[in-house]
């Protein structure tokens, strides 16, 4: 991706950062969309179906981009809540399990575990900053699963971490709520649907394969759902925010689907 | 567009023109943005060339495809509810037999099977025809796999689970494609098959 996240200042006023870098995603991310749709409509074959450049391209951008914003409604609709995802025997877990990021291997964060606090805001009772230790004493489980990439590939891993509907009701968060946002620590960000937050296999991951969480994987903790495809898995969260406001996605606001569901 | 104007003399009613035109815009952008998909992670050792893709990156081409999906679904059980309903299915496509297949294939290949009247499906056209249908349906239930793969369990099972279902989406695609490029190849033949196709006579 051409957009590189810069390195974290120590500016005291941490909202302040996070606009700037958000008003410098849009502005580097309104080009990349503009070149999406260039490129869909010429290199793209679209003239074949027209003959020639006579569609409004803004429309059609807009029209595809409406009818995923059902296909959002339909997932919604289809989801049901106690259904689960297939899990597997680890003799089946793939090795080694494939790194995958909007950046490259090389660019992966490292988290600090001494001073890492998971802020947790919007509509919730307790705000308070969480420790790793404080996550680390709820109660763990287990799963394997399938993570299926928006690319096609998939691949079975292992992860164990707090059921993410028990950490939602400890923090009193208002499950009646839209939406559940996440900021991460390498600048990614996403949100979810707040049945599928409380799906039993909604995961606030701490560890991957018996381990503590690798930073390759997203240390030091990330969301697995197996009912979600992987671009909407964020890793190295660092905040967690309840909401009736639509927070969109890094992937998202480029033209990802936003429910994005498996 | 009636289902049960079967007008006697038209070679195709307006419906089946309609839907037929429909499908093959449906077809046409499901295959080019499948493509561009396809290349994202491709199954194979080849990619399809950039430029016969749609979309320009996977998000449009995902987007494309997700939206094409809905024409292909809803037109084609326009398409199928009609020829039902009109009984048009059961007189134009059978009966169909091997040996009637195996002798109109035969004559085809020796140039000596009539076209004159367009109304009329040979063995071989009712063959394909069907095949094409039922290729339809597969690319539908594969593609919901694809899609929706926790929320379809039994459908997911029965294609023997999601990697193998997008081999099953991709070989009927395959398949689809080659059904189109006879079938276009057979347009270039007999021309008056297009007119009939556009004009309904």
């Amino acid at each position: 991706m051409i957009h590189k996240p810069s390195r974290r200042l120590a500016i005291n006023g941490d909202a302040l950062l996070n606009d700037a870098l958000k008003h410098m995603k849009h502005q580097i991310e309104q080009p990349l969309r503009r070149a999406f749709l260039q490129r869909s409509l010429t290199l793209g074959g679209l003239s074949l179906l027209s003959g020639c450049a006579i569609v409004d391209e803004s429309s059609i951008e807009n029209a595809l981009m409406k009818i995923s914003r059902f296909n959002d409604k339909v997932q919604g609709w289809l989801f049901d809540s106690k259904r689960l995802a297939p899990t597997y025997p680890e003799s089946m877990i793939t090795r080694p399990f494939p790194f995958n990021a909007y950046y490259e291997e090389d660019e992966i964060r490292e988290v600090e575990e001494e001073t890492y606090r998971l802020e947790v805001t919007g509509m919730v009772a307790d705000k308070h900053a969480w420790t790793l230790e404080e996550l680390r004493a709820m109660p763990q489980v287990d799963q394997v699963t399938r993570h299926i990439c928006v690319e096609g590939w998939s691949a079975i891993g292992k992860w164990g971490g707090v059921p993410f509907a028990s950490f939602l009701r400890k923090v009193g968060a208002d499950l009646s709520a839209k939406y559940v946002g996440f900021k991460c620590a390498d600048d990614y960000y996403t949100s979810i649907d707040m049945p599928t937050a409380l799906h039993p296999q909604t995961l606030l991951a701490l560890t991957y394969d018996g381990q503590r969480l690798p930073a390759r994987y997203g240390f030091p903790m990330k969301l697995r759902m197996p009912t979600k495809l992987g671009y909407k898995n964020p890793k190295h969260i660092q905040a967690i925010f309840v909401t009736n406001n639509y927070p969109g996605g890094y992937w998202e606001d480029q033209g990802y689907n936003w429910f994005g569901g498996s | 567009m009636n289902c049960m104007d079967n007008n006697t003399d038209l070679i195709h009613p307006r419906w089946v023109r309609v839907t037929h035109w429909l499908n093959a815009v449906a077809v046409v952008i499901l295959v080019m943005s499948g493509w561009k998909i396809y290349d994202a992670s491709p199954l194979f050792s080849f990619r399809f060339p950039e430029s016969l893709t749609l979309g320009g990156w996977l998000g449009g081409a995902i987007q494309w495809h997700f939206a094409a999906m809905w024409l292909l679904f809803g037109n084609g059980l326009i398409y199928l509810s009609c020829n039902l309903i009109s009984g048009r299915f059961r007189k134009k496509f059978f009966p169909l037999s091997l040996g009637a297949l195996i002798a109109d294939a035969l004559a085809a290949i020796k140039g000596q099977l009539s076209h004159t009247d367009l109304r009329h499906y040979n063995a071989v056209q009712r063959s394909a025809y069907l095949f094409a249908m039922l290729d339809s349906v597969l690319l539908v239930l594969s593609g919901l796999v694809l899609w929706k793969s926790v929320q379809f369990p039994i459908l997911r099972e029965l294609l023997g689970g999601y990697e193998a279902a997008r081999r099953v989406h991709f070989l009927a695609m395959a398949a689809m494609v080659v059904f189109a490029g006879v079938h276009l190849l057979m347009v270039v033949l007999f021309p008056r098959t297009l007119v009939a196709m556009i004009r309904g006579r």
